[in-house]
């Protein structure tokens, strides 16, 4: 069996693959958390419950519906996206030109609200979701197996983030929403419904964080506390790459990701650390991150 | 804009007679509280009243919203606990350690949060507190899981005897007042002048020269090593110190405690300290979630009273001579 600085190779394909995977989950979300942000101007505590409200769609669309996989992966972000809509409309807009920790703490509210009720319902312990039938089983690459189901994790996730980096960069929608970032008042004087803008920003935030959720169901079991331990790891991964780019909180994902799942290799005591000490590295040398620019 | 901004101009320099009044008044009621309510209960009242004003020094003050609050909370009642435990520390000296404990860590995950402001601080001190909560979660000395339980109350300075539910309640009491009057000095103070200065703009603080993040690391450091003396007062008090008091959950209750009674005031906190546990401790025996009420109560004080309810009605009490006139 072959070796790389002393650690089976395998063992560490299987690290990289499974960094890969939180990777993708910590792009995903932490590009969620940074369109929002741009907008909004809130940071959304309630992304993690978000994502968990994604999952215990899939699943209960599965359970008592019987709707599988592949439609639960456009419905399920388009209720939680509805949700959010709703939040933005009735309680998130009460809150614009104010300091904005009040976002903050009435988003932390809500994941509370929303987290405290799925533990009464359903308990804390985890459901198995199953992946579809056509994603089972695992591959062959040569020098390592790989099951199928966590190669499309990757996959997906990818096109997810281009595609909202594409949308974001390249359409008009995309272009008036860029310019709202920069100026609100003046767009919303060439007639661009800013109002509007802002409602569907925000549910388009929450949408792909419900559909991490769906992506994540079969891998992590679906569980109301899935979401805010995995907020807070974000809420370090945004601080490491600066919420200034859309593509530096994706990079700044997958990087960290990665890191993450080869300290499990070489050091596993301190895996579940790594990040929070990167980020306080990050922030003693450039306290603007790495991607960011200070405001 | 500062979160505590809008309250500058209710806080009073001086102690003026109605408020030495009411203070003598309710330091009274405090004295003969435990011959009408459980001590136990009260004394948990007392420490996150402690913890809640700890944390009003930061987010009322400076206008730093700290996120993690809890990890020198439940930091501390881990060092206390040890020390009185293992090491056979007398329980006062104990508290102090596990207050210096937190002052410790206070002045490392400070020193590191000052270095950005406003949203990303909040989201950097809570990063760091859960960073904390895990290693809680693997060192040997916290015992994982299980946390240090059988914490010895033991005899105040060898002579009074802690087991004493009295005695364990006026000491409980004195510390807090002790930690109450030191927020109120603090505040009061040119040094705490000089942090409202940099709430309400940071940078005409520095163009009058002051170097802005070492009063904020101070202030940081302090309300660290308060929230500290709580915790190890907690620790001894519950003689015990599990993971509960470090994680995020815990640093949401102490920020829902302030921003409840009413964050920058100075009984806010204390207020909204004893409602939420009050809260708790009625809904302990109901089917209800507590945390469910707990979200819904953040999204009513957010929407529709961010002053509190302290807050509230010094704001209604400012309003009445104005209307007169």
């Amino acid at each position: 069996m072959s070796t790389i600085f002393g650690i089976p190779a395998p063992a560490l394909y299987g690290q990289i693959l499974i960094g890969l995977i939180n990777g993708s989950f910590y792009a995903m979300l932490s590009l969620g958390l940074a369109v929002i942000f741009g907008l909004l101007r809130v940071i959304n505590f309630a992304h993690g419950a978000q994502y968990m409200l994604g999952a215990f769609a899939a699943y209960l669309l599965l359970t008592y519906a019987g709707i599988g996989y592949w439609p639960s992966l456009f419905l399920a972000p388009l209720l939680v996206g509805a949700v959010a809509i709703v939040i933005e409309r009735f309680m998130l807009r009460r809150l614009y030109g104010l300091d904005p920790l009040y976002g903050l703490l009435l988003t932390f509210g809500l994941a509370l609200i929303f987290e405290g009720a799925f533990r009464h319902w359903f308990g804390a312990a985890g459901k198995p979701y199953a992946p579809p039938a056509q994603l089972t089983g695992a591959m062959n690459l040569g020098f390592m197996f790989m099951p199928i189901y966590r190669g499309w994790v990757v996959v997906a996730s990818l096109f997810v983030c281009i595609g909202t980096w594409l949308l974001i960069e390249k359409t008009r929608l995309g272009a008036y929403l860029r310019a709202a970032t920069e100026n609100a008042t003046l767009v919303q004087a060439f007639g661009v419904n800013v109002p509007l803008l802002l409602t569907l920003t925000y549910g388009l935030g929450a949408a792909l964080a419900a559909l991490a959720g769906v992506l994540a169901a079969p891998i992590y079991q679906v569980s109301p506390l899935m979401g805010t331990n995995l907020i807070i790891i974000v809420f370090a991964v945004v601080v490491v790459g600066g919420m200034g780019s859309i593509l530096g909180a994706i990079v700044t994902g997958y990087v960290l990701g990665v890191l993450e799942g080869l300290t499990k290799v070489f050091y596993p005591e301190a895996s579940s650390i790594v990040i929070f000490v990167i980020m306080a590295i990050v922030l003693l040398v450039r306290p603007a991150g790495l991607f960011g620019r200070e405001e | 804009m500062a979160v505590g901004t809008q309250y500058l101009a209710e806080q009073q320099p001086k102690l003026s007679t109605t408020s030495l009044v009411l203070g003598a008044i309710a330091i009274a009621a405090l004295i003969a509280a435990p011959f009408f309510f459980y001590p136990v209960f009260l004394m948990s009242i007392l420490c996150f009243a402690l913890f809640a004003c700890a944390f009003n020094l930061l987010i009322g003050y400076v206008g730093l919203l700290s996120f993690g609050h809890a990890a020198f909370f439940g930091g501390a009642a881990y060092y206390t606990a040890h020390a009185v435990k293992v090491w056979g520390l007398e329980p006062l000296t104990g508290i102090l350690f596990g207050a210096a404990g937190a002052a410790a860590m206070g002045l490392i995950i400070g020193f590191i949060a000052i270095r950005r402001q406003g949203i990303y601080f909040a989201m950097i001190t809570l990063a760091l507190s859960q960073m904390f909560a895990f290693i809680c979660l693997q060192v040997p000395f916290t015992h994982g899981e299980d946390g240090i339980q059988g914490v010895p109350r033991g005899h105040l300075l060898g002579i009074i005897d802690l087991n004493q539910p009295l005695s364990m309640y006026y000491v409980t009491l004195a510390i807090f007042l002790f930690g109450v009057f030191a927020v109120w000095r603090i505040v009061n103070s040119p040094f705490g002048n000089i942090l409202k200065a940099i709430r309400e703009n940071e940078r005409r603080a520095v163009s009058l020269g002051y170097r802005v993040d070492r009063y904020k690391l101070g202030a940081f450091v302090m309300s660290a090593a308060l929230a500290g003396l709580a915790g190890g007062t907690k620790a001894i008090v519950f003689q015990f110190a599990t993971l509960t008091d470090v994680q995020w959950q815990m640093s949401g209750e102490v920020i829902l405690m302030t921003l409840l009674g009413g964050i920058g005031t100075m009984i806010g906190p204390i207020v909204g300290a004893g409602l939420v546990i009050a809260l708790q401790n009625y809904l302990a025996s109901s089917q209800f979630p507590v945390t469910v009420l707990i979200g819904i109560i953040f999204v009513i004080c957010v929407l529709l009273f961010r002053r509190g309810i302290v807050g509230e009605i010094l704001e209604l009490m400012k309003r009445k001579p104005k209307g007169n006139v």
